[in-house]
Parts: structure tokens; C-alpha cells; sequence
């Protein structure tokens, strides 16, 4: 058989591009594994903030850093405390001095004092990763590396993230942030090392007084779903169309 | 068509071939599209795993039962059982393998957090736990000089 160099090289050429195309674009299911890829997982992971509860001890914002190996004195953080003071001149003063890791020990806001007398309410607000059933973090993220799980967790892989923060600017929420140590954009995961174990997050663990819980949304029995599905909640900027899962009871229109 | 015109398009073909190629081999095999949206299912499923074990540090109160009962039986019967071992006494890690003793916050501050008088109004869940003004109040004394933490209406020892 006689073979040009032209006809060589076409036909080799044609054969790498070939073999280049992936694999997986071929591959025919079975049936069960088609099954499993469209069945449900039996696990929807939600959280349950009740605002009434909460006493702005901080505790939670010290337990998660600790956990989650977050740098102790920088200044970000998974999750944090809000405290709002709402004064008869129709004031509210805001805030969280280093995210509520400390707790409020002092009545003082931005060094402003205010008279208790002048108070019409005060109350605190934990923030955290919302898990979003669309969750704008990750649609923005231009190489794959923050993802969905089954169970409704978005994760953050810390080995494929090239640290643009695209993703910190697009949360509604701004929890995400730029971790100091590892160089990536780090979030709350509900601590998924914890959650799958069957331990409860740090946070939810080391409130004393169940002002922060956990859910599985997928099972009817679970307490805390029980909760969320029969009492008024609400959910933070659910305008943004995000479907949050972090619920809150007794959330005041003052929280943004 | 000439060949000259043609040219250019293989040399074209050859770097896509060559960049495909060059992804074949640095993306890994179990990075693709696991479930059933593109948009937020498009990762490395192996950083599922590598999450699930990452340490745990808090071990929980049942934990801390299984060995040191006496501390246990004080605090489960007093107004402080809400509040778990390791928010005082931190994280336990792997203790007692790894670390021995645990470093104990005794700080002022630590009791502060829930005990300090804010001043707010009843409908704070605050204004319903005993309190004190700080600069009333025995001024920069450790509070567990004179209260036992695990059981706050007892003196301590």
C-alpha cells in the first residue's frame, strides 16, 4: 500500500483531533445509572435562625474559626453576629465588632454612646452562608472550582480555585471572602465535615441557646423542618431570586 | 483552493488539537458535570471527599461525659447546662492523645459575653440572663474567683 507524506499527514492530523474529543461524550447510561443521576438525594440541608434567642454571645463566630481553621485575628469570618439597636428618633445603629467574635460586652455602637432609656428594641443577628438553591456564587465562577452538592451544600474547592473573586462580588451576602492562608475564596459549608458525620456544626453545637439550628428539609419528621415549614420564617433579600436556606424566625424589616 | 490559503487552518487545527491534548492531561478524570444542572454541578468530585475529611475539632459535650463525670454531674444540674464544655474550655481536638490540657479561659471577658448589662429593653432575649455593669461591679476581678462556673449559685472553692 503506498502513502503519500501528504496523505500521511492529513489522516494523522485527523486522527489526533479524533482521539481529542472526551470520552465521556459518548458514554450510553444504563438504566440504573440513569436512575441515580435524575433520583433525589435524601438529604436537603436548611439552617434556623431564631432571632428572639439569640444573646449576641458570639460564641458561635469563636467556635466556627476555631473549627474551620480561619485565622483567629484577621479580620473575616464564616460566620458573624449583627447587633441592631432601633432608638425612639427612629435611629438603628449597626454593628459587629470583629463579627461578634468577642460577644457585645459594651453598650457602645462605632464608639457612639447611647442611652439605654432612648432604646425602643435591640436585637442580634447571626449571618451565614445561605446554601442558595441558585446560588449566584457559583454561576460566576469561571473555572468550576464552587460547586452544589446533592444535599444542597455549596463547597469551595480549594485546589482549583485561582483566587479571582469573582464569586465574593457576586454574593448577595457577602459571606464569602478571601481566605489569608490559602489563597482562595473560602465560605460557610454548614460544616460539611461535621454535617456528614452526624454531628451538628460548630455553631449550632456551642449556642447555648438554640438560637441557631440545622435541617434536613428532605425529612418530614426532623424538629427543625417541622419549624421552618409550619411557622412564619423568613429569608433574607429574597428578592435577588437566590432561594436562600437559611431561614429566620422573628427577623426584623431593619436587617438587611 | 491553494495551498498557501490552506496553510495557516492546519497550523490552526494543530494548537485546538494540542490545547485539547493538553487538557486530556491536566484535568483530572472525575472533573465533569455530577448531577443534573451544568451550571452549579460542574466540578472535581473528589473535593467532596476531601471536605468530608477535613478535622474535627469540636468534639462535642457526650464526649467530654465519657471521662470527666464529676465536673459533668455539677454542671448538667445547674442554670449553666445550656452551655457546652468546650465554649470554656476549647475545642478538645484530639485530646487527651495529642494535647493534654486544654487551655481554660478564665478571662472576665469570657463571662461577660452573656452577663454584661447591655441596658436593652425585655424584648431582648439579653435582658432575661442575670447581669452586671461592668465598671459597677468588682472591677477587673475574675468572675470564677468567687462564682464556680459549672455551677453558678454555688461559691466557688
Amino acid at each position: 500500500m503506498s502513502c503519500s507524506r501528504r496523505d500521511f499527514l492529513k489522516e494523522s492530523v485527523g486522527a489526533a483531533f479524533v482521539s481529542s474529543l472526551p470520552l465521556s461524550a459518548f458514554v450510553v447510561l444504563t438504566t440504573e445509572e440513569a436512575i441515580a443521576a435524575v433520583a433525589e438525594s435524601t438529604v436537603r440541608w436548611g439552617y434556623l435562625v431564631d432571632t428572639t434567642k439569640c444573646t449576641g454571645c458570639g460564641m458561635c463566630v469563636k467556635a466556627c474559626k476555631n473549627e474551620n481553621e480561619i485565622p483567629y485575628d484577621a479580620p473575616v469570618t464564616r460566620t458573624w453576629v449583627e447587633r441592631y439597636v432601633v432608638t425612639k428618633d427612629g435611629q438603628t445603629h449597626v454593628d459587629s465588632p470583629n463579627g461578634g467574635r468577642d460577644g457585645f460586652t459594651s453598650g457602645n455602637i462605632r464608639e457612639e454612646e447611647i442611652d439605654p432609656d432612648t432604646i425602643d428594641k435591640a436585637f442580634f443577628v447571626p449571618k451565614l452562608c445561605n446554601q442558595c438553591e441558585n446560588p449566584a456564587c457559583v454561576q460566576v465562577c469561571p473555572v468550576g472550582a464552587t460547586y452544589q452538592t446533592e444535599d444542597g451544600v455549596v463547597l469551595v474547592d480549594r485546589d482549583w480555585c485561582i483566587g479571582c473573586g469573582y464569586c465574593i462580588m457576586a454574593c448577595p451576602y457577602g459571606v464569602r471572602f478571601f481566605h489569608p492562608d490559602h489563597k482562595v475564596a473560602d465560605k460557610c459549608n454548614f460544616c460539611y465535615h461535621r454535617i456528614t458525620k452526624g454531628m451538628m456544626p460548630a455553631c449550632v453545637e456551642s449556642c447555648a441557646f438554640g438560637a441557631r439550628r440545622l435541617a434536613n428539609l428532605r425529612d418530614p419528621d426532623d424538629p427543625v423542618t417541622r419549624i421552618i415549614k409550619t411557622e412564619r420564617v423568613a429569608v433574607l433579600k429574597d428578592e435577588y431570586g437566590t432561594k436562600p436556606h437559611v431561614f429566620y424566625l422573628g427577623l426584623d424589616n431593619n436587617v438587611r | 483552493m491553494k495551498r498557501h490559503v490552506l496553510h495557516p487552518l492546519w497550523v490552526a487545527i494543530g494548537v485546538v488539537g494540542l490545547i485539547l491534548f493538553a487538557r486530556l492531561l491536566l484535568v483530572p478524570d472525575d472533573f465533569g458535570v455530577h448531577g443534573e444542572s451544568f451550571t452549579y454541578s460542574y466540578y472535581r468530585l473528589g473535593n467532596i471527599e476531601e471536605w468530608k475529611n477535613f478535622p474535627v475539632k469540636y468534639q462535642g459535650t457526650d464526649t467530654c461525659l465519657e471521662c470527666h463525670e464529676d465536673n459533668a454531674k455539677t454542671h448538667r444540674r445547674s442554670p449553666h447546662k445550656r452551655v457546652q464544655c468546650e465554649n470554656c474550655h476549647g475545642p478538645a481536638g484530639n485530646h487527651p492523645d495529642d494535647v493534654e490540657y486544654l487551655p481554660l479561659n478564665k478571662e472576665r471577658a469570657m463571662c461577660l459575653r452573656c452577663h454584661a448589662d447591655l441596658g436593652y429593653p425585655e424584648s431582648t432575649a439579653r435582658s432575661y440572663l442575670p447581669a452586671i455593669v461592668d465598671r459597677h461591679h468588682k472591677r477587673r476581678r475574675e468572675c470564677v474567683s468567687c462564682h464556680d462556673p459549672h455551677d453558678p449559685r454555688e461559691d466557688a472553692e
